[in-house]
């Protein structure tokens, strides 16, 4: 087998690890917020690794040149749509989850 | 001057998209690019920007890039771990704070940086500069209130504004 698909196979399934774990963590924090982050963070690196693995499988061409672009969009756009979710539940006072307490609070912070 | 940057970074993505270089796809470019920089170069190029400032700028942001690689990649690693255990060792908190960039352009830099890094996620943004972030743990709000990042951002941005 050539090494560039061994290479591009193992950036694939980290990318694949990556968004289950990013499920795995939706669905297992407590609160709106905390569940964000999986959202945010292991997502868009999860689409990086997948879509690096395709470039390198690929090789270089405008193949390789587009899927660097849809990288480099999903990595503006990601963040901010969460941002535009946690905006709209902290406007909304979606209460966050502490662990000392175990209670809710408002999400307006202190 | 906006409107020659505008068409030329159109008519740059015109060509990675179509990949063709024969002379009918070359002229469509050029029309539709130039269509394109008449009705938005406006948005893409605001009145009263100086080009060698944000030349300047993009310089800054291409060496601020390796930086934010390396905490993203960290981010992901702390996520995994996290996530992943089973006593799940999170203790979020709210945090806010103030930052002295100006521009929406350095505040949503910002604003996309700190929802990337280890821990934390923005919450909201007030036009004058105030972040309500939320931290995944006590670690991360502290890594954050540090100031490090702030400090990155507001260099890209610049002094002269």
């Amino acid at each position: 087998m050539e090494i560039r698909v061994i290479i591009s196979g193992i950036l694939i399934f980290s990318g694949c690890f990556l968004i289950l774990v990013a499920a795995i963590g939706v669905v297992r924090f407590p609160d709106f917020y905390s569940r964000m982050h999986p959202g945010g963070k292991a997502d868009s690196m999860g689409q990086l690794l997948a879509l690096l693995g395709l470039m390198v499988y690929e090789g270089f061409s405008f193949v390789s040149v587009k899927l660097g672009l849809i990288i480099v969009f999903i990595y503006i756009a990601n963040p901010t749509a969460t941002y535009a979710l946690a905006k709209a539940a902290h406007l909304k006072g979606v209460p966050y989850w502490r662990k000392d307490s175990d209670k809710k609070e408002d999400g307006n912070g202190d | 001057m906006g409107f020659i940057v505008t068409a030329i970074v159109s008519f740059i993505f015109w060509i990675l998209l179509s990949g063709f270089f024969d002379a009918f796809h070359i002229v469509t470019g050029i029309i539709s690019s130039l269509l394109v920089a008449l009705f938005s170069h406006r948005l893409f190029v605001p009145e009263g920007t100086s080009l060698k400032v944000e030349a300047a700028r993009i310089v800054r942001f291409s060496m601020y890039l390796p930086w934010l690689l390396l905490e993203v990649v960290k981010a992901n690693v702390d996520l995994i771990y996290r996530t992943l255990h089973p006593s799940m060792p999170i203790d979020p908190v709210v945090i806010k704070f103030r930052t002295d960039i100006k521009e929406a352009m350095g505040k949503t830099t910002l604003a996309n940086s700190i929802t990337l890094t280890p821990g934390t996620v923005t919450m909201n943004v007030t036009e004058d500069g105030e972040f309500t972030v939320h931290a995944i743990s006590r670690e991360a709000a502290d890594g954050l209130l540090s100031g490090e990042m702030q400090r990155r951002v507001r260099d890209i941005e610049g002094r002269d504004v």
